[in-house]
């Protein structure tokens, strides 16, 4: 099965606003698009399940059609930043995505 | 032809690295309405805004600032700059002022008018406003701001929406420097002027607002020009080597927000749920469809920061096997004999050990730990009020890793590497406090704009 990392052409995570980082998966190839979307491999309760996380952390989780796009946001456990932070940017966040299994 | 207003925006984050002239300057014999750049973000952290810094150095931002002014003043058209020096404050915007004055006597610049839009706001006006019965609002799940919150807070900006910009161009300004805005207000300003609806207005602000990070392949810096109509954003990369496709400014459209469908200012919400785009010319998208959506009460956006304490930081290697697989176990013997000295952690201070080479970068969400690093790099943080006790707590926190006690450990000459026998000095530890909104009538209350005749001739 091939993996999230070799489907999507952008996988990227980044601040929105300071007690949020948002998930970016983007497909250069709508077939890759339309392969992922349907799967339902990536959704809330997976991405949750993969981040060790309550669901309820996940305060948005949509398919974003006109860019070939699935996002989704977190709240984080504390505002960005502050006195612990350890990716002020929230930039490097993504990583465990790229290994989803693809059917 | 339709009534277009055409917009050049150089660059996403002004000052932060050096904008790219060839691809502005290629944009300006093209003759834009309006020169338009953001200085601002919060991505830098809370330090900033509650010390009142700047993340961006000097010189770069005089470097953006020349090369914008000598072309707007050129073209004679209206120079806009939000969130000035990174946050916005007063500081920020002042500092921008003095180097458009700098830049206006080197270059011996005939006279323009400036304005100057202040939008910090004082710790006891906010107090006042509570004291008055006043709501601040937690966004994004926070609780409601209370007396401890403002307490907490070193220093804190309101968000403008474009509507103070759009008064003081009306007023004749040329030249605006803007304290905090939404990114999208400085761009919606001169279109909401001209005559065009508030959701094309926000939603070319928020399809611009980042310049190249919205056209391929990836580039910062670089120009782009977006030409804006009664119900159409078409967006060109300055650049040679980039093109804005419809998959580019889509992506663009979703970065760095909670979703992809909302953008919300003061007065209401850019819904761009339907957004349309294609493809127009070899390097040019056309967006369309946003629509706008009232709030019912304006509320303007609070951005605050404070000071939680000094800090200090010391950097130790682990290479053993037996500690690295007992690190947790090292970490919490350390961690009692804090607790043992200088009271509990959490308390007057706090520790943080951050394990580069097992979950340094993602810390809980890290869903692979490895169990067996080949080795560590262990970054250990201190923050406390008084800088002396947060050094002393900081050089202990790191010392007993070295002295770690752990059972049938081979290497009895001390059990970590340490880079150096020093305590670094960091800056210090500030947290964001308020991501609040507050309702008020009358927005522009929060507002103070200043004029100023700019004579470089002089």
């Amino acid at each position: 099965m091939p993996t999230l990392r070799e489907l999507a052409s952008t996988i990227r995570s980044k601040n929105a606003g300071v007690d949020h980082i948002t998930f970016d998966i983007i497909f250069r190839e709508r077939a890759n698009f339309e392969r992922v979307r349907n799967a339902k491999v990536l959704t809330r309760e997976s991405v949750a399940a993969l981040y060790r996380m309550d669901p309820e952390r996940i305060t948005d989780f949509v398919v974003f059609e006109p860019a070939n796009a699935i996002k989704f946001t977190i709240r984080r456990d504390r505002p960005s930043g502050g006195p612990g932070e350890h990716d002020v940017f929230g930039s490097q966040q993504y990583a465990p995505l790229m290994g989803i299994e693809i059917p | 032809m339709a009534d277009s207003f055409r917009i050049i925006c150089p660059t996403g984050h002004l000052g932060f690295t050096p904008l790219e002239k060839a691809s502005f300057l290629a944009g300006c014999a093209e003759k834009p309405d309006a020169v338009i750049a953001d200085s601002g973000s919060c991505d830098i952290g809370p330090y900033p805004l509650g010390a009142d810094g700047q993340a961006s150095p000097p010189a770069w931002q005089y470097h953006d600032v020349e090369i914008m002014l000598l072309e707007a003043r050129r073209l004679g058209v209206p120079m806009i700059i939000g969130s000035a020096s990174d946050t916005g404050t007063d500081r920020g915007v002042n500092q921008f002022v003095e180097i458009v004055r700098e830049v206006a006597k080197k270059h011996k610049l005939a006279p323009f008018k400036l304005a100057a839009l202040y939008s910090e706001q004082s710790i006891d006006s906010l107090r006042a406003y509570l004291a008055k019965g006043g709501r601040i609002e937690g966004l994004d799940g926070r609780p409601d701001a209370t007396l401890a919150t403002l307490d907490a807070t070193s220093r804190a900006v309101a968000v403008m929406d474009a509507e103070p910009i759009r008064k003081a161009l009306l007023a004749g300004a040329e030249v605006v420097i803007v304290g905090r805005c939404s990114d999208c207000a400085i761009f919606a300003a001169p279109l909401l002027n001209r005559g065009f609806g508030p959701a094309i207005s926000y939603y070319a602000g928020k399809l611009m607002e980042c310049a190249s990070f919205c056209c391929e392949p990836y580039m910062g810096k670089e120009s782009i020009m977006g030409s804006i109509t009664a119900d159409a954003v078409e967006v060109t990369a300055m650049h040679p080597g980039q093109r804005c496709t419809p998959a580019s400014l889509a992506s663009h459209a979703m970065y760095e927000r909670r979703n992809p469908f909302h953008e919300h200012v003061a007065s209401g919400l850019v819904d761009m749920t339907n957004c349309r785009y294609e493809q127009v010319g070899p390097k040019t998208t056309r967006a369309t469809g946003p629509a706008f959506v009232p709030a019912g009460k304006t509320k303007v956006k609070l951005e605050g920061a404070g000071k939680v304490g000094e800090r200090r930081l010391a950097i130790v290697g682990v290479r053993d096997p037996e500690t690295i697989g007992r690190i947790d176990r090292a970490i919490a013997w350390a961690k009692d004999r804090l607790n043992e000295r200088f009271g509990p952690i959490g308390g007057e201070y706090q520790v943080y050990y951050h394990l580069y080479g097992r979950d340094g970068v993602m810390g809980p969400l890290e869903p692979t730990p490895p169990a067996q690093p080949h080795e560590l790099g262990i970054v250990v943080e201190t923050v406390c009020k008084d800088g002396k006790r947060a050094e002393e707590i900081c050089a202990l926190a790191a010392r007993n890793l070295f002295y770690a006690r752990l059972p049938d450990v081979k290497g009895t000459a001390g059990a970590a590497a340490l880079m150096g026998d020093e305590i670094l000095v960091g800056k210090a530890g500030y947290e964001w406090t308020l991501n609040h909104v507050m309702a008020v009538d009358d927005p522009e209350s929060l507002v103070r704009t200043r004029f100023e005749t700019i004579d470089g001739t002089n």
